[in-house]
């Protein structure tokens, strides 16, 4: 870097190019949230809905699933799993739980009511139809 | 050491060293449990142990930064930190809120902590990274605050050199991006987007500031390279850093109902994030390559070099290897997806952090270096941890590539948990690079005990 690229240069264009990208940012978040309603699925944004991402949270779910793809790696992708396995076989799963067998992962009982479980389902539901350009690649997630 | 305030630095440093070693321990829990399914369950399922993983990891880094902060800015700025009083309370206050939220998530079922601590007045755990109660996240905000305050105040009565204004930067800009943890809609596109205004803007855009800034201090500091010429290549490498990965968000907005052009805008934006770790890696080595002294601290200018290379290995090769939509498509949420974050987080930021403490420690302690004896130890600790770093990294790699065929791009998918059966080889070669790294920290630990003829008077 010669003498004609001064300091000042530098620091002028870090301010102006962050400034810049960080209003094209916001432009884009813009545009992204008058898209959102035609792919993200708020029509069926019921409150059963918000109580079952409630219960999802406050189990820490993530700490083990992913779900669009985000979270850990530990245990199958949750985003799909309405589809995948369906409402009856979801709920029994989380009944059965832990399996208990020996040597294999093992995931907690979380001792949910129906009412709970109906609402961890419809939660399920309403992931599975938000629109993620195809994503996964197949049903297994 | 030149100005008495920045001894507040040492304890900042010391609780990271040591929370760095409880976050190896859990790494350890996590990766035997990946090959012994109910290894310590039911007293520490998976999650739990991920959570205090993970959480540790930020936390010690945040001591990290804070301590190094208080050491530089003294430094930088040619005065006496505002108030060394209000930092030492500072520490405590986070060191006890750290230790109580780490001990309630081992210690409390997640549930039960939730409504304990206010998450039905606002909902803001759960999620990756943010699984802090409510308390944690506001006295997060409380000490990053008086931090900034106290840090802000120094440098308007001090010189306003460019690394203290970068770090400046840097700082507020973690305090402000944290205020998105307390965003949680229920529609959870919207949910997810926002998330990564904390997580993304956070280690691809404000923290790469910081780290910068630091690097760059420690540089002018080892090789008495021109404060000009090392000021400038700052301002290049946040440019860069900040022009591509601020759009470079996009790249985690390819599968989670954003629109379909982000597919675009995120994989061309963030193709270039690997140039600013590029430059790093450049500007690590030219400086000194040029360097105008002999510094007798060789083992914090072996970090220094070591942390652009990783940091570009880590954060740009193994960043670009899955960042392109087309590719992501078939490894978003895998395997890879946690290689390339164990390398990108150990090159960048736990090696920027060691090189700094590397550097101010001895001096701290009231020499200018290290004995050689002492150098050498740290020297081999940097070997094995980094190698060991690399074979997680490469160990994850491979299974995650074979995760992604058999379970995605093969005309029979297996499911899930079959397809990690068919891992188990790669997990186990994983969790015994593991344990080499935690003889590679031992050895860090080792190094502060060993005594030896110190290098004497001040750099």
């Amino acid at each position: 870097m010669s003498g004609i690229f001064t300091k000042s240069m530098a620091r002028n264009i870090f301010y102006g190019g962050t400034v810049f990208f960080f209003l094209l940012f916001l432009a884009l978040t813009f545009d992204t949230e008058r898209e959102l309603p035609n792919r993200d699925n708020r029509q069926n944004l019921t409150p059963e809905v918000a109580a079952g991402k409630h219960i999802w949270e406050t189990r820490n779910c993530l700490g083990c699933h992913t779900l669009l793809g985000e979270g850990a790696y530990f245990a199958p992708e949750l985003g799909n799993v309405y589809t995948r396995r369906g409402p009856e076989f979801i709920k029994a799963w989380m009944m059965s739980q832990p399996t208990g067998a020996p040597g294999r992962r093992q995931m907690p009982n979380f001792h949910l009511t129906d009412e709970e479980l109906d609402q961890l389902v419809a939660f399920f539901k309403y992931t599975a139809g938000i629109n993620t350009a195809n994503w996964p690649p197949n049903i297994e997630g | 050491m030149q100005y008495k305030s920045q001894a507040v630095a040492m304890p900042y440093f010391i609780a990271a060293i040591g929370l760095f070693v409880g976050q190896i321990i859990f790494g350890l829990i996590l990766g035997m449990q990946y090959v012994v399914g109910d290894f310590l369950f039911p007293e520490i399922p998976f999650n739990v142990a991920r959570m205090v993983h993970t959480n540790l990891l930020i936390v010690w880094l945040l001591f990290g930064f804070m301590g190094a902060a208080y050491y530089l800015i003294p430094e930088e700025t040619e005065t006496e930190l505002y108030s060394p009083k209000l930092a030492l309370i500072l520490f405590w206050v986070f060191l006890v809120a750290g230790a109580a939220t780490i001990l309630g998530y081992l210690l409390v079922d997640y549930a039960t902590l939730a409504s304990m601590t206010g998450n039905d007045l606002l909902a803001t755990m759960g999620r990756e990274f943010l699984e802090q109660p409510l308390l944690t996240k506001i006295g997060i905000v409380v000490v990053a605050l008086a931090f900034l305050f106290n840090i802000t105040m120094t440098v308007l009565k001090g010189r306003k050199t460019v690394i203290s204004i970068v770090l400046l930067l840097g700082l507020w800009g973690l305090a402000i991006f944290f205020l998105f943890a307390f965003y949680n809609p229920v529609n959870l596109v919207r949910d997810k987007f926002y998330w990564w205004w904390v997580v993304h803007l956070w280690v691809e855009g404000v923290w790469e500031l910081i780290m910068a800034a630091m690097l760059a201090f420690v540089l002018i500091k080892v090789t008495g390279v021109d404060r000009e010429v090392i000021e400038k290549w700052l301002y290049v490498i946040i440019t860069l850093a900040l022009c591509t990965g601020i759009i470079g968000t996009g790249h985690h907005y390819f599968w989670i109902g954003t629109p379909e052009y982000w597919q675009w805008w995120g994989s061309i934006f963030s193709a270039l994030e690997p140039i600013p770790f590029f430059a790093m890696t450049v500007f690590a080595f030219n400086m000194v390559n040029r360097r105008r002294r002999e510094h007798p601290n060789k083992a914090a200018v072996l970090w220094a070099l070591g942390t652009g290379v990783m940091a570009f290995l880590g954060a740009g090769v193994w960043g670009f290897l899955h960042t392109l939509a087309p590719v992501n498509y078939f490894t978003h949420g895998s395997q890879i997806t946690a290689a390339h974050g164990h390398m990108a987080f150990y090159g960048a930021y736990v090696m920027v952090v060691i090189t700094i403490i590397s550097y101010a420690m001895p001096i701290l302690r009231g020499r200018a270096a290290n004995s050689e004896k002492a150098q050498v130890v740290e020297m081999w600790s940097f070997w094995l941890m980094t190698i060991a770093m690399v074979f997680i990294t490469l160990f994850l790699t491979a299974a995650g590539i074979l995760q992604v065929w058999l379970q995605r791009i093969s005309d029979t998918p297996m499911s899930f948990m079959a397809t990690q059966d068919q891992l188990m080889l790669f997990y186990w070669m994983r969790e015994w690079a593991g344990v080499m790294f935690f003889i590679g920290l031992l050895t860090y630990l080792a190094s502060f005990f060993i005594k030896g003829e110190a290098k004497t008077a001040k750099a």
